[in-house]
């Protein structure tokens, strides 16, 4: 029993001396949620360290005791086994405390989620439509929509070329918000089920064909925010990101006024909307498939 | 007379060779038929996810094109849940249940034979779902429609695949509550039943009540995809939601179908080692039943996303976070059990500590997950697969492991080579916080599930997991190479195995013989 001790402590030792030392080389290893830009999200964030700690604190607890017992309690060290099998006060006790702790932590969970759940008053929205295997966005109050679809190249997918940075998780076209605006989203589907997560919002709905789901966010940074789809929709779920570009209220403006000259372009030289073609002929292939 | 002479004779005369086993009608050999099926199928679906873990081993696309990937995991899970997770705890409701309760045999034999004998089919079927155009379901194992109206047949045959998987675990739970009601030895009251057959009588009931509602459920699928409703189709007034909603009404209490039986098995081995009675008997019990109630009620808190009403989502928050009170007495109830003992660390004993520990950490996961504006962040990403993980393979699969060292002694009348056990605990243990530790950061960094390609900020965490994955794989060929020695041969074990362990299965020869208490015990 030593020598397996020795042995599994020896493996573990180079183990983690070898991942300490890819820590060194390379910039991954993401502990966390990242740092969150909305009030929702800084919410949750706070909500999820705290239980997270609270988690990790009971865990420590009892299995230091485990541990003890473990370590005093053993036949080579002589102990003799108590007999007793019961004893309602302790039971009652051990049940009582994860109880009170539990009501502990639903009222914090409670008021954030009658927060998040709640998309009145918003100064603009935006409708989100997935599709297999891309989003449109419909910015309702601008008469502008588009598609945003990935733009990484089949060639770094393949591994025939240099990976970029953002690798997967960048578009032709990202969802351009205003900061400090309350924005509604509206999220449903044309196929089958996609979920529109953006994790820096605190941001997650399903885009369900059928249904309009209503989520919101109010983005505190302007940055580059990046997602992904989270609900399985097929082959290529795991190629259909999503990216936010948060802009001031100027840069949004100048940018939806150029949108929406580009689009009465488009409707005066009356040549159809090459995207929307493509799109009915890959949904007409799914179909067939 | 004729009859009267041969009398003596009619117990050892069954077939031999394979007519044995395809005609047997005996609950020691039909176990032995549900333990073997569900460690080849433990291998098989472990080889899949295997390839899985080899994709993911670097950005980029490598081994397998996205449509195999998504075959990958989602026959990976269907075959560990219905093929081996559940009806491994059928094998071991069948060994030992009539063996706990004094009974000599199952109370609905041929029954027995055939939920059975329906298995190999089903998993025939759904394996073969990979060679027809269009390859195996690739909707993932909880099948959402609409996603899993599109593809080709092979949804088709894992539907029929799944309808007869169903009708064998109900048979199995409907002659295991026959069972236990019917064939108890005089005096072996309900509350002086062991545990282990407490946890099988609430499972079996959870199996009667929801395994005919996810039938249901795939039916309407294939309703859907073939004869031109539209239960989950929008445009036809369908609801994609509502089959999430069916789904999860049988999938809640499934996870606690496969989960429940292995906190039997704990129960049986720690007050052996620990060589102390276990500790709050009435209220472990009490604790099942209501883990057994409330896996009725929270279905839908995998479901946080859908877009539920706001006294919904607080409503299965609520319900959800109760389920850590009876598993925390559970838990607590093990300590205690341990606390002035007086332990040893047989391997049997090794894997119960391993449960306790590890299922705990996915038990406090699921306080997170329970959390709902939490749940928003963490729902359907690698957080959520390493947090089932920990309830599955450390909670379900590695009490089974447990449980297969502590009775093989039993069951084959060998020791099993106590070196060889403690190694295969210890890599099975540190290689499945390898892959599966990693996992939640993973998941809060921002890595879906379900994908075969990633970002390059997962690259080193995707790297560690893989690699315990593949250790994780490898170490339980040693469980095949043990259990192989153990049934060929080794030290003889006596009645009892263990230091005075507690149970009617112990007072009777190892291995027991092919019919045991034809005469009922009796039981003080």
């Amino acid at each position: 029993m030593s020598r397996i001790k020795s042995v599994l402590f020896a493996g573990l030792s180079l183990a983690s001396v070898g991942l300490l030392s890819m820590r060194a080389a390379t910039a991954g290893w993401a502990l966390n949620l990242p740092p969150p830009v909305s009030p929702v999200g800084s919410n949750i964030a706070s909500l999820h360290n705290a239980i997270l700690i609270i988690c990790v604190v009971i865990f420590a607890g009892v299995f230091a005791v485990m541990f003890y017992s473990i370590f005093a309690h053993r036949k080579s060290r002589g102990a003799q086994p108590a007999q007793f099998s019961h004893n309602t006060a302790v039971e009652f006790v051990w049940s009582a405390i994860p109880a009170i702790i539990l009501v502990g932590m639903a009222i914090p969970s409670t008021a954030t989620l009658i927060d998040m759940e709640n998309t009145e008053q918003a100064d603009m929205s935006v409708k989100i439509t997935g599709y297999q295997w891309l989003w449109e966005y419909e910015y309702l109050d601008h008469d502008v929509s588009y598609y945003s679809r990935l733009a990484t190249p089949s060639a770094q997918i393949n591994n025939q070329e240099t990976k970029n940075p953002h690798y997967l998780l960048e578009v032709d076209e990202p969802l351009v918000l205003p900061v400090d605006k309350k924005i509604r989203f509206m999220v449903t589907a044309a196929d089958v089920i996609h979920a529109w997560w953006m994790p820096e919002l605190g941001v997650k709905k399903d885009a369900i064909p059928g249904y309009v789901n209503e989520t919101w966010a109010l983005i505190e940074k302007e940055g580059t925010y990046r997602g992904q789809c989270a609900e399985l929709c097929g082959k290529d779920h795991g190629f259909m990101p999503i990216v936010v570009k948060a802009v001031s209220q100027e840069a949004f403006d100048a940018w939806i006024a150029s949108k929406q000259s580009a689009a009465r372009q488009d409707v005066e030289s009356g040549g159809p909307d090459p995207v929307r073609v493509e799109l009915a002929t890959s949904i007409a292939a799914a179909g067939r498939g | 007379m004729a009859i009267a002479t041969t009398h003596d004779e009619h117990h050892h005369d069954h077939p031999t060779g394979i007519m044995r086993w395809i005609t047997t009608t005996n609950h020691k050999d039909i176990g032995t038929l549900y333990l073997v099926f569900s460690l080849i199928m433990f291998m098989v679906g472990g080889a899949m996810i295997m390839v899985v873990r080899a994709e993911l081993f670097q950005p980029g696309l490598q081994l397998v094109n996205p449509h195999l990937f998504n075959q990958m995991t989602t026959v990976h899970a269907l075959v560990m849940v219905f093929g081996a997770v559940m009806p491994g705890m059928v094998g071991f409701a069948n060994w030992l249940i009539p063996m706990m309760i004094g009974a000599p045999d199952m109370a609905l034999p041929r029954l027995n034979n055939w939920s059975f004998w329906i298995l190999p089919f089903a998993a025939t079927l759904l394996m073969l779902s990979f060679l027809t155009v269009g390859g195996a379901p690739a909707a993932g194992w909880t099948m959402y429609a609409p996603l899993s109206i599109q593809g080709g047949m092979g949804m088709d045959m894992t539907i029929f695949a799944v309808h007869m998987l169903g009708i064998s675990s109900v048979l199995g739970a409907i002659n295991i509550i026959v069972t236990i009601f019917n064939m108890r030895a005089p005096g072996m009251n309900l509350t002086k039943m062991p545990l282990f057959v407490w946890t099988w009588l609430v499972t079996a009931f959870l199996l009667i009540a929801v395994i005919p509602v996810f039938a249901g459920a795939v039916t309407m699928l294939l309703m859907d995809r073939h004869f031109g409703t539209a239960f989950f189709d929008p445009a036809g007034g369908g609801d994609p939601v509502l089959f999430q909603h069916i789904f999860w009404f049988f999938g809640h209490p499934e996870v606690y179908i496969m989960v429940l039986p292995s906190f039997g098995i704990i129960s049986a081995i720690i007050p052996t080692f620990a060589r102390k009675p276990l500790f709050g008997y009435t209220s472990m019990v009490l604790a099942v039943a209501a883990i057994g109630f409330l896996s009725f009620i929270v279905w839908a808190h995998h479901m946080f996303t859908v877009g539920m009403p706001l006294v919904g989502e607080l409503y299965f928050m609520y319900a959800t976070m109760l389920i850590a009170v009876p598993t925390g007495v559970k838990i607590f109830n093990w300590l205690a059990t341990m606390w002035r003992g007086s332990m040893t660390f047989e391997t049997p004993m090794l894997f119960a500590i391993g449960v306790v520990t590890l299922f705990t950490m996915g038990g406090l996961t699921g306080i997170m997950t329970s959390i709902t504006p939490a749940d928003f962040q963490y729902h359907d990403t690698y957080f959520v697969v390493a947090h089932f993980h920990y309830t599955l393979f450390a909670g379900s699969v590695m009490g089974m492991m447990g449980g297969v060292y502590y009775w093989l002694p039993k069951w084959t009348g060998h020791m099993y080579n106590e070196t060889l056990g403690k190694w295969h605990f210890w890599l099975t243990a540190i290689f499945f916080n390898i892959t599966f530790f990693p996992q939640h950061f993973l998941g809060l960094a921002g890595m879906p599930r379900r994908i075969p390609d990633y970002a390059l900020q997962f690259t080193e965490f995707n790297q560690v997991s893989s690699i315990g994955s593949f250790g994780l794989g490898l170490s339980q060929l040693l469980l095949v190479y043990i259990v192989w020695k153990t049934v060929k041969g080794g030290k003889k074990a006596g009645n009892e195995v263990w230091d005075n362990p507690e149970g009617l299965e112990w007072t009777i020869p190892s291995p027991p013989p092919y019919h045991t208490f034809e005469t009922p015990p009796l039981v003080k």
